[in-house]
C-alpha cells in the first residue's frame, strides 16, 4: 500500500520533473524533432554511412564472399578427389578379384593336371608290375611242372631199384632189370 | 535532472562547425556515435577476416554468419538478381544493428533514436528502389501499382491504395525503428529513475525499489532483443522493397 503510493507519488513527481526539465533545457522542443540539428545529422550520416557502404562494397563483401567461395570450391574439390580415389579403389578391388579368380582357376588346372599325370603314371607302373608278376608266375609254374615230371620219372626208376632190392632180399637170387620193368609195367597197366 | 528520460536524446555539439553555406554542420554526439558505429563495424569485419582462414575462428565465424544471414535474407526475398544490392543491405543491417547495440551502453547516444537518421536511411532504400526500378523497367515499373486479376471497376481504387501504401513505406520504415528505440530507452530510463527516487526515501523505499529494479533488468534484456529485431526487420523490409524494384509485376 505504502509502496504503491510511493511509486505513484514518485511517478507524478518524475513526470512533473520531466516536463519541467524538457521545458527548461530544450526550449520546449523534443530533441529528435529539433530541426536545427538535422543538417548536421544528415551531413555526418552521409559521410559515415557513405564510407561504410564504400568500405563494404570494396573490401568486406568481396573478401568474405571470396573466403566463402574458396571454402566451397575447396569442399567441392575435396569431394571430387574423394570420388576419384573411391573409383580408383573400386578398380583396384575389381582387378584384384579378377586376378584372384584367374589364379584360382590356374591353380585348379595345375592340380588337375598333376593329379592326372600321377594317376596315369601309377596305372602304368601297376600294369608293368602286374605283367612282371604274371610272367614270374607262369615261369614258376612251368618250372614246377618240369620238376614234377622229372620227379614222376624218378619215381619209376626208384620203384625199379626198390623192387630189385626187395626181390633179391626175399628170394635171394638176382632178377634182371628187364624182368622187373616188365613186371612194373604190368602192375601199372 | 539526472532522472529526465528525454535527456539521453539531447544533442550537444562537440566541435562546432557552424555556418557552412548557411548550414550548421557541427560535430555532435550523434556524429561521434555514427563515426564510432561505422569504425567498429568496419574494423570488426576487416580484422576478423584478415586471416582468410579456410577453417574460420570464432570471430571470423561471426563475420561470416552476419554475411550469410543477410545474403540468404536477400536471396530469399529478391532472388539472385537481388544480390547486386547486397553491399547496401549488409551496410544497412550492420549499421542499424551496431548503432542499436551501442545505444544499450549507459551514457551512449542511440543514433537510431533520431528520426532524421532513420528517415534518411529509409529514403535511401526507397530512393534506390525508385531509381533502379525506372532504370531497369522504364515506365513498366508503374505496373507495381496495378495488381493483376483486379476487376476493371476496382482498378482506380486499388491503384490509389497501392500508391498510398508505397508512399507510406519510408515513413513506416523509419518511424518503426525510431519509435522502437526511443520508446524502449525512455521506458528503461523511467523505470531506472523509479529505483533511484525510491531508494532516496529510506528503508521502505529501498524495499519498494526492488520491483522497478527487476523491471529494469527485464527491460534491458528485452531491449537487446529489440535492438537485433529492429535491425532484422529493417533489413528484411529493405529486401522486400528491392524485390519490387527487380520484379515490379507481382
Amino acid at each position: 500500500m505504502f509502496v504503491t503510493q510511493a511509486i505513484a507519488q514518485e511517478a507524478a513527481h518524475g513526470a512533473a520533473e520531466v516536463a519541467h526539465g524538457a521545458a527548461e533545457s530544450h526550449g520546449g522542443g523534443f530533441p529528435p524533432f529539433d530541426s536545427s540539428t538535422f543538417a548536421s545529422q544528415l551531413f555526418w550520416l552521409a559521410l559515415t554511412f557513405g564510407f561504410l557502404y564504400w568500405f563494404m562494397s570494396k573490401v568486406i563483401v568481396p573478401r568474405i564472399g571470396g573466403i566463402l567461395e574458396m571454402r566451397q570450391d575447396r569442399i567441392a574439390q575435396d569431394l571430387d578427389k574423394a570420388h576419384e580415389l573411391k573409383a580408383e579403389a573400386d578398380a583396384a578391388i575389381a582387378a584384384y578379384e579378377q586376378e584372384l579368380a584367374e589364379a584360382k582357376a590356374s591353380a585348379n588346372e595345375i592340380g588337375n593336371k598333376a593329379r592326372d599325370t600321377a594317376k596315369s603314371a601309377a596305372e602304368a607302373e601297376r600294369q608293368k608290375v602286374e605283367k612282371k608278376l604274371a610272367e614270374q608266375l607262369s615261369e614258376a609254374e612251368a618250372r614246377i611242372a618240369q620238376i614234377r615230371d622229372k620227379a614222376m620219372a624218378d619215381v619209376g626208376s626208384i620203384a625199379g631199384e626198390t623192387t630189385e632190392a626187395i626181390v633179391s632180399q626175399l628170394i635171394g637170387g638176382s632178377v634182371t632189370k628187364a624182368e622187373i620193368d616188365k613186371a612194373l609195367k604190368a602192375s601199372e597197366g | 535532472m539526472a532522472n529526465d528520460p528525454i535527456h539521453q536524446f539531447q544533442i550537444s555539439k562537440i566541435i562546432p562547425i557552424e555556418n557552412v553555406g548557411g548550414l550548421d554542420l557541427s560535430f555532435t554526439n550523434v556524429s561521434l556515435f555514427m563515426v564510432v558505429t561505422v569504425a567498429v563495424t568496419s574494423a570488426f569485419l576487416y580484422l576478423t577476416t584478415a586471416n582468410r582462414g579456410l577453417v574460420p575462428g570464432r570471430l571470423q565465424s561471426m563475420s561470416e554468419m552476419a554475411y550469410e544471414f543477410v545474403a540468404s535474407m536477400l536471396r530469399d526475398a529478391a532472388g539472385t538478381q537481388g544480390m547486386r544490392f547486397f553491399p547496401l543491405v549488409f551496410s544497412l543491417f550492420m549499421f542499424v544493428l551496431i548503432a542499436n547495440l551501442f545505444g544499450m551502453f549507459p551514457y551512449f547516444f542511440t543514433v537510431t533514436s533520431s528520426i532524421i537518421v532513420t528517415f534518411a536511411l529509409a529514403m535511401l532504400v526507397i530512393g534506390t528502389v525508385v531509381v533502379y526500378g525506372f532504370m531497369k523497367h522504364g515506365l513498366k515499373f508503374l505496373g507495381l501499382f496495378v495488381p493483376e486479376g483486379v476487376p476493371g471497376l476496382l482498378v482506380p481504387l486499388v491503384v490509389m491504395i497501392e500508391i498510398i501504401s508505397f508512399l507510406s513505406r519510408p515513413i513506416s520504415l523509419s518511424v518503426r525503428l525510431f519509435a522502437n528505440m526511443l520508446a524502449g530507452h525512455i521506458t528503461l530510463k523511467v523505470f531506472a529513475g523509479f529505483v533511484t527516487s525510491l531508494t532516496a526515501m529510506g528503508a521502505l523505499g529501498i524495499g519498494g525499489a526492488i520491483l522497478p529494479l527487476a523491471m529494469t533488468v527485464a527491460l534491458t534484456g528485452l531491449e537487446f532483443l529489440v535492438a537485433f529485431l529492429q535491425a532484422y526487420v529493417f533489413a528484411v523490409l529493405t529486401c522486400m522493397y528491392l524485390n519490387d524494384a527487380l520484379h515490379p509485376s507481382h
